[in-house]
């Protein structure tokens, strides 16, 4: 299997091996955060990724989401940050805020 | 999003023309703008479309404002010329490529280009006044010139400070920086043009081998291309 360190680029090829993917992307930051507003993660539904959203802290739970919303067939929109109620799992360390559009790739 | 939207979108990457996707936030909808036209499901009004395309001039990506619509901005990929294909060249090269630099590395002597690191970055193989002429350095271009060899950097120093490149950088000692400058001068550069040369060139972190400059040269070109894109 080919492989690419660029989101967009292992999408491509995933969708050619015929596996179901998504495509993260950070829309907003508040505070201090590690990767800009842009950023790119793609992942599969096996929760294999490329790219990353954060410094490590909430790529497992943007990859369940994804795997969510491929099997719902729907995007949604993640919020993380000290407010979330998940701060003590996967909260940004940094005390920073991240909004993450997760959305399905189907054809 | 739709499979036929990301190909035209990695298309357009690809090709390196500048393109923003614009996505609704409650998932409605998606378009992809370039300066060609717009593409897709979500009809923009005429001043969502003027604050996206701004965006693609400024590279900047982000929420539109007063709405539920995120355009994510592809702008092409900063550029850096490297000017003589000597051991810095060796890993810097590979070092600016991983930073997501497109290098294009100039020497005459092809034995040169052809070597090591150097095998799969792309090269021009001429003089660097015909060399220069054919990258014509962009403002998102750097040009660092290795050399320290005035038959070469000269020609090319002269070409990046004719042209709106972000950054300019010559290896060379201090010594080796004043006779370059009264050279240039010489061909009718005058103080504030020759101040845009970075000479030394990288910045000072006490750096000893190829490798260690090529890490205070990325950084200092790094650091410029950053605090021009804030200004902006």
């Amino acid at each position: 299997m080919t492989t690419s360190s660029d989101p967009l680029t292992q999408l491509e090829h995933w969708i050619a091996d015929g596996r179901h993917v998504a495509l993260a992307t950070v829309v907003a930051t508040w505070g201090s955060s590690p990767r800009p507003v842009g950023s790119h993660m793609a992942i599969t539904d096996q929760g294999d990724f490329v790219g990353s959203v954060s410094g490590g802290c909430i790529e497992g739970a943007v990859v369940d989401a994804a795997r969510d919303a491929i099997s719902a067939a729907s995007p949604r929109l993640l919020e993380f940050g000290v407010s979330n109620e998940m701060a003590w799992e996967v909260g940004l360390a940094c005390g920073g805020r991240v909004q993450v559009w997760v959305e399905p790739v189907s054809s | 999003m739709k499979i036929q939207t990301l190909q035209a979108l990695r298309a357009r990457v690809a090709d390196k023309i500048p393109c923003a996707m614009v996505t609704a936030l409650d998932g409605t909808a998606q378009t992809l703008v370039d300066g060609a036209g717009v593409s897709g499901d979500l009809t923009l009004t005429a001043d969502e479309l003027a604050e996206v395309r701004r965006r693609i001039a400024l590279d900047r990506s982000g929420v539109l404002e007063n709405t539920q619509l995120f355009a994510r901005v592809y702008g092409p990929a900063p550029r850096m010329v490297i000017v003589g294909a000597v051991h810095i060249a060796q890993v810097l090269a590979p070092m600016a490529r991983l930073a997501g630099f497109e290098v294009t590395v100039i020497d005459p002597r092809e034995s040169f280009v052809r070597s090591g690191q150097l095998a799969d970055i792309s090269a021009i193989v001429a003089w660097p006044d015909e060399a220069m002429r054919q990258v014509a350095p962009d403002a998102r271009t750097a040009v660092v010139t290795l050399t320290h060899d005035p038959k070469l950097d000269d020609p090319a120093l002269a070409t990046a400070l004719r042209s709106p490149a972000f950054y300019i950088g010559a290896l060379g000692s201090k010594k080796t920086h004043a006779k370059r400058l009264e050279r240039l001068a010489g061909e009718g550069f005058g103080p504030e043009a020759l101040s845009r040369i970075h000479g030394p060139v990288g910045l000072d972190i006490n750096a000893v081998t190829p490798a260690e400059i090529a890490v205070s040269i990325l950084a200092q070109v790094i650091a410029i291309l950053r605090v021009e894109g804030r200004r902006q």
